[in-house]
């Protein structure tokens, strides 16, 4: 084995890149649980994000259109989740296992015209000096711009969280949508609200996973990113800075394993491959262990004025 | 007018369909284990299957399910094809071998036709396979003349004897065109999926790997490759990938040449012997002489007199002169597999669980 061909620079740079998807679902998903609503549809809504932006990206040459398209269709579809479990009061667990199986067919019916096909892809951003920085250039300012967008929408999202009126709204109606709504809160509206923003974070990972991270479009290409976006916000016990840690460390891990293997490590490759997923099982055994959630205390819980 | 014309061709249309239903042509059914838009193993099959088509007209109807399961799942879909009037069915992956041996005892009168797998446990099942090792020698002579860095890639996907027998292949012909080299094998443990195919190239080239060959289905490492930005390089797999030749600014792109599997050659003669009654249960394996395995267009990134000695080694493959595994050889822990000027048996191929001599690393079990 020679570890010293692993490149930590590198290792760090490929790390981002293969981490951005699942963390801007999670940040997505997290809001909406803080908000206290439970979606399950991220698997669907990220890739029908990945082929919604991979169409438009394709036809229009613009791979900016295509990430909006891609938050925007997602949204579309987090829609449909929110007209059924906030105004028709449905099961969320139920509609939100729904909601992949519809994005997941729904998406391979569209992206059939489109397999094979190359798409104009996100170009580096070019960050002047600080790209030319010896070691954190090439580790931490030579990437797209998505790579910032989603690290700047997590100091957004816990700011807002943690600062402002509308977090502070937010956090009220996932703890207590009784309470906020005595106090004169659209508890629906808030919540509508953040489940569209999280279709439109999911539709934005999966867009990034066509758009730059392959890039191409392929049936069920997310692969299980979505559930694993699902499982970072419990292991970040709804924290947005945690959300980072859980998603690059999952990232890493994936990217560690198929470096340690090109590096030659005696290492059994199967367990290698499922090392993120258990090493996701392990930390969620440990949170739950521990006792303390933080979980927003109305989660799942449906709402009506009436009740 | 318009009627009129539509009515005539309506009527035509219908003639000609009782026409093709009155000679009940011959329905030839695929199983693919991707999309067809994979551009690469799929698609080539399809291809085949299009040429299928091309060659008979009206006497052959062709039918096909895409993106099917290896597994209990394709058997369903085998029963299903069996029940609708497939008269011959190609399963095109490795791991369909069992199921479809458990459907062919249930349809004797169907023929069942394997692709890269060796069991034909009933007289209606066949097997079928390309010698693609053939093609990886060729391209192992590119990869050990061109790489820079002396480290050239294998994105495996199982170990199973056809895999193991390419990256042999790849690098034994490495070796001979530069003994310095050294091979980096990963196993992707899968055939289809391209977030990891191209995570598995973006690791081998951060630790250095210059030339990667894939042996996963589908374009995504030649795509990873394309963000070298001309340093490193790749070959189309399957298919010729001929879109990665040149990139959109017109720059040489990754791939500089490819191995093409042509399955329309046996398609077509299997088919022509089962509508002249002189089809019989066989296991086929042929490769470049009869032109199964083709080595697609090389480009200008490779130096002529490289591309000279590839298309040699193409030539006396295609002749018959040459077999890629001739001794001497020995495998992984030094002990002698051929000697001197011994050719490989098909049997020892088809069953290789071993690494040759000078490839480090285990074969994960």
């Amino acid at each position: 084995m020679d570890l010293t061909s692993i490149n930590p620079v590198l290792l760090i740079a490929s790390l981002m890149v293969s981490a951005t998807p699942i963390l801007l679902a999670a940040m997505g998903e997290m809001v909406v649980e803080k908000s206290g609503v439970l979606n399950l549809g991220v698997e669907g809504m990220m890739i029908t994000g990945a082929i919604t932006g991979f169409a438009i990206a394709v036809n229009t040459g613009s791979p900016a259109l295509g990430f909006i398209a891609a938050a925007a269709g997602a949204a579309m579809l987090a829609l449909a989740f929110g007209i059924l479990t906030q105004f028709l009061l449905s099961n969320q667990v139920a509609t939100g296992l729904g909601l992949t199986l519809v994005g997941l067919g729904l998406s391979s019916l569209i992206g059939k015209p489109y397999e094979g096909i190359k798409s104009p892809t996100l170009p580096r951003l070019d960050l002047g000096p600080l790209s030319d920085i010896p070691v954190l250039g090439r580790m931490l300012f030579s990437h797209d711009i998505m790579v910032y967008f989603s690290l700047a929408l997590v100091a957004a999202v816990w700011a807002v969280l943690k600062f402002t009126r509308a977090g502070l709204v937010l956090r009220a109606v996932g703890e207590s949508h009784d309470a906020a709504h005595a106090l004169g809160y659209k508890v629906v509206r808030v919540r509508l609200l953040a489940i569209l923003f999280g279709g439109a974070c999911a539709g934005l990972g999966g867009a990034y996973l066509s758009l730059v991270r392959v890039p191409q479009w392929t049936e069920g290409m997310t692969a299980g990113a979505g559930w694993i976006a699902l499982a970072i916000v419990v292991f970040a016990s709804w924290r947005a800075g945690r959300v980072l840690v859980g998603a690059y460390l999952f990232g890493g891990i994936t990217v560690l394993q198929l470096n340690l293997q090109a590096a030659g490590a005696q290492v059994p490759v199967a367990l290698l491959s499922a090392s993120p997923y258990l090493i996701t099982i392990l930390v969620l055994v440990i949170i739950s262990v521990r006792g303390v959630h933080g979980a927003p205390a109305s989660l799942g819980r449906p709402f009506h004025a009436s009740h | 007018m318009k009627r009129r014309t539509l009515l005539a061709s309506a009527a035509l249309a219908a003639s000609l369909g009782t026409a093709a239903f009155a000679q009940d042509p011959t329905k030839a059914c695929f199983v693919y284990v991707g999309p067809i838009g994979d551009g690469g193993w799929t698609y080539q099959h399809h291809q085949g299957a299009l040429a299928l088509k091309e060659e008979y007209g009206d006497a052959v109807e062709i039918a096909w399910q895409e993106s099917v399961p290896e597994g209990a799942d394709s058997e369903r879909v085998l029963t299903q094809m069996a029940l609708s009037g497939c008269d011959i069915i190609f399963t095109t992956s490795f791991g369909y071998m069992d199921p479809t041996n458990a459907v062919a005892a249930q349809f004797p009168d169907i023929k069942f036709e394997h692709a890269t797998g060796y069991k034909r446990e009933h007289p209606n099942v066949s097997t079928y396979n390309a010698r693609f090792y053939e093609g990886r020698a060729v391209v192992g002579h590119i990869a050990g003349k061109m790489t820079q860095t002396n480290k050239i890639g294998y994105i495996a996907s199982f170990p199973i004897p056809e895999v193991i027998m390419g990256i042999n292949s790849y690098f034994l012909h490495a070796q001979k065109a530069n003994p310095d080299v050294e091979l980096v094998v990963t196993w992707a443990y899968t055939w289809f999926d391209p977030a990891k195919e191209a995570d598995a190239a973006r690791a081998m080239l951060d630790q250095g790997v210059d030339v990667i060959t894939a042996h996963t289905d589908s374009t995504a490492p030649l795509a990873e490759i394309a963000k070298e930005g001309g340093s490193a390089w790749g070959f189309g797999q399957a298919s010729d990938m001929a879109a990665f030749m040149t990139n959109d600014d017109g720059t040489p792109g990754p791939r500089v040449a490819s191995i093409i599997d042509e399955w329309a050659p046996y398609y077509i003669k299997r088919v022509g012997q089962l509508m002249d009654g002189t089809y019989e249960q066989i296991d086929s394996w042929a490769g470049m002489p009869e032109g199964e395995v083709v080595i697609g267009e090389m480009t200008d990134a490779i130096p002529a007199d490289v591309q000279a000695e590839a298309q040699a080694m193409i030539d006396a493959i295609t002749a018959g002169e040459y077999h890629p595994f001739t001794g001497p050889i020995n495998r992984q822990d030094g002990s002698v597999w051929l000697a001197e000027g011994e050719v490989a048996d098909d049997g020892t191929l088809l069953g290789m669980d071993f690494y040759i001599e000078g490839i480090t690393g285990e074969i994960p079990n």
